[in-house]
């Protein structure tokens, strides 16, 4: 490729040093092209890079518009880079059971230096709820859901629905009062589930005989609660989905979600 | 493959992608089998074998293939999925002995609420069963599953989560709760005891708290 392609003039120590660095195999391999000064190198930069090349080569220039895009889905990006940092700091001090739960919270506020982490998580959370659904409001105003966009569109719904699931996993995590019973009224809900739930319309037709084949020990809420009632095993499921599970999923659509934005012609502009 | 010669109907392309690769020549199917066989006079027997399988065709073959890796595959998943479901729980017992019942006066007793969550209540004369004894009612709240709190000066249970009101007969009065408390079956053990077994309950709007087994007369 263009290697033959010199900005600096050839004369002195540091450009000597410097030429000799930018020609040894370690250099080489790691840059694959010279500096961005112009189109084809620029191009390259974002071609053969696994990061950027999720996003366009070029923008228009709409796209950069604040009043436009509120930024509202690298924003959400954002507070999900701050809340992965944030979490896994949280994570070196915080156990989920019964017995260290709670205190583990109350001591990363009382004994830990910079005890504002945990609130940086908790309101960055709020944060990235309010942001995914601005988000998702100015794609729906702008039409922005439309074809070829439709596609990327379910993707966010998706997506929404795992940020609210990761919000409401990391609710029960203090083991407070409130947690609790907000997780033991929210999961409720999952008693009604049709057939799944052994509340639900449909699960008492599931039987072999006498035996009822749903009911309160293996139902959609036995499935997220690990118990019959909001107890060690949904502290643990929820941690565990908190922290590993659903971030994985959502990271992943997130890759698809911004490669098919590019995909699709780039951040939609006013027609 | 300039000199191989072009058999009519078959496509120039065709011809070469069966000479350029011997070994897919035979796979390839029945629509090429015709160059391949002008072709390639090399490998015949190939050919031969691969369509008259003494088993079964190629395709058979395939489909056999790819339904035994899908039912290996969500037989993987199902065991998977059942892998949530513990067979054992660290959960307290569904049924216990809560002692004999000249250890009870009347009214509502909270002794077992913390433990197995259930309200003890001993009555003087039972509405439904119009006799003295024993029920047991779930202290789980009707509206949205939280734990109401026995209030003995007002006489009534009131949930703190969003204020629905019973009865000590169990009965809702106030708040958002759609339904009576439920009860348990309650019932006397050889040794005299009484037992209650949380696995059953039984709801007032179903009628269900005529069923004898909801109620222990003493």
């Amino acid at each position: 490729m263009a290697q033959s392609e010199t900005i600096q003039p050839k004369e002195g120590a540091l450009v000597r040093a410097w030429n000799w660095l930018t020609e040894t195999q370690i250099w080489t391999s790691i840059f694959r092209h010279t500096a961005p000064i112009n189109d084809r190198n620029r191009v390259l930069v974002m071609l053969s890079n696994v990061f950027l090349h999720l996003h366009p080569v070029r923008l228009k220039k709409h796209g950069v518009r604040l009043r436009y895009t509120w930024c509202m889905g690298g924003l959400s990006f954002f507070l999900f880079l701050v809340l992965t940092f944030t979490g896994l700091l949280l994570m070196f001090y915080y156990r989920p059971t019964l017995e260290y739960a709670y205190s583990d919270i109350v001591g990363l506020r009382e004994h830990v230096p910079l005890g504002i982490m945990r609130e940086m998580h908790r309101w960055g959370a709020h944060a990235m709820v309010i942001t995914v659904w601005l988000h998702m409001f100015r794609v729906f105003m702008t039409g922005s859901y439309k074809p070829p966009r439709e596609f990327n569109w379910n993707i966010g719904v998706i997506m929404l629905v795992l940020t609210l699931l990761l919000s409401f996993t990391g609710y029960l995590l203090p083991w407070d009062q409130l947690a609790i019973w907000a997780i033991t009224v929210g999961s409720n809900m999952a008693r009604a589930t049709p057939f799944l739930g052994h509340e639900g319309p449909g699960a008492a037709l599931l039987a072999l005989g006498d035996v009822q084949l749903i009911h309160a020990a293996d139902d959609a809420r036995f499935a997220l609660l690990g118990g019959t009632f909001v107890g060690e095993g949904a502290l643990l499921r929820f941690y565990v989905l908190h922290c590993v599970g659903l971030p994985l999923v959502i990271g992943f659509l997130m890759a698809v979600h911004f490669w098919r934005v590019r995909k699709d012609g780039g951040i939609s502009g006013p027609l | 493959m300039a000199d191989d010669p072009k058999p009519a109907g078959v496509s120039n392309s065709g011809t070469e992608k069966a000479a350029a690769a011997p070994p897919s020549a035979g796979l390839a199917g029945k629509t090429t089998s015709a160059a391949a066989g002008k072709t390639l006079t090399a490998k015949p027997k190939a050919k031969v074998l691969d369509d008259t399988s003494p088993l079964m065709p190629r395709r058979a073959w395939l489909g056999l293939s790819w339904g035994a890796f899908t039912a290996a595959t969500a037989g993987c998943l199902a065991a998977t999925g059942r892998f949530m479901f513990p067979n054992v729980l660290n959960e307290p017992p569904q049924q216990f002995t809560i002692g004999f019942p000249d250890e009870y006066g009347d009214g509502v007793d909270e002794r077992w609420k913390d433990r197995f969550g259930v309200w003890i209540v001993r009555t003087p004369f039972d509405v439904v069963h119009e006799s003295p004894g024993f029920y047991a009612l779930f202290s789980i709240c009707t509206h949205l599953g939280c734990t109401p709190n026995w209030l003995s000066a007002e006489n009534k249970f009131k949930c703190p989560c969003h204020g629905s009101g019973f009865r000590p007969t169990g009965i809702n009065f106030e708040g958002p709760a759609p339904r009576p408390l439920e009860r348990t079956r309650i019932f006397m053990a050889e040794d005299g005891q009484i037992t209650v077994d949380k696995s059953r309950k039984f709801q007032s709007e179903l009628g269900q708290w005529m069923d004898p087994e909801s109620f222990l007369e003493v």
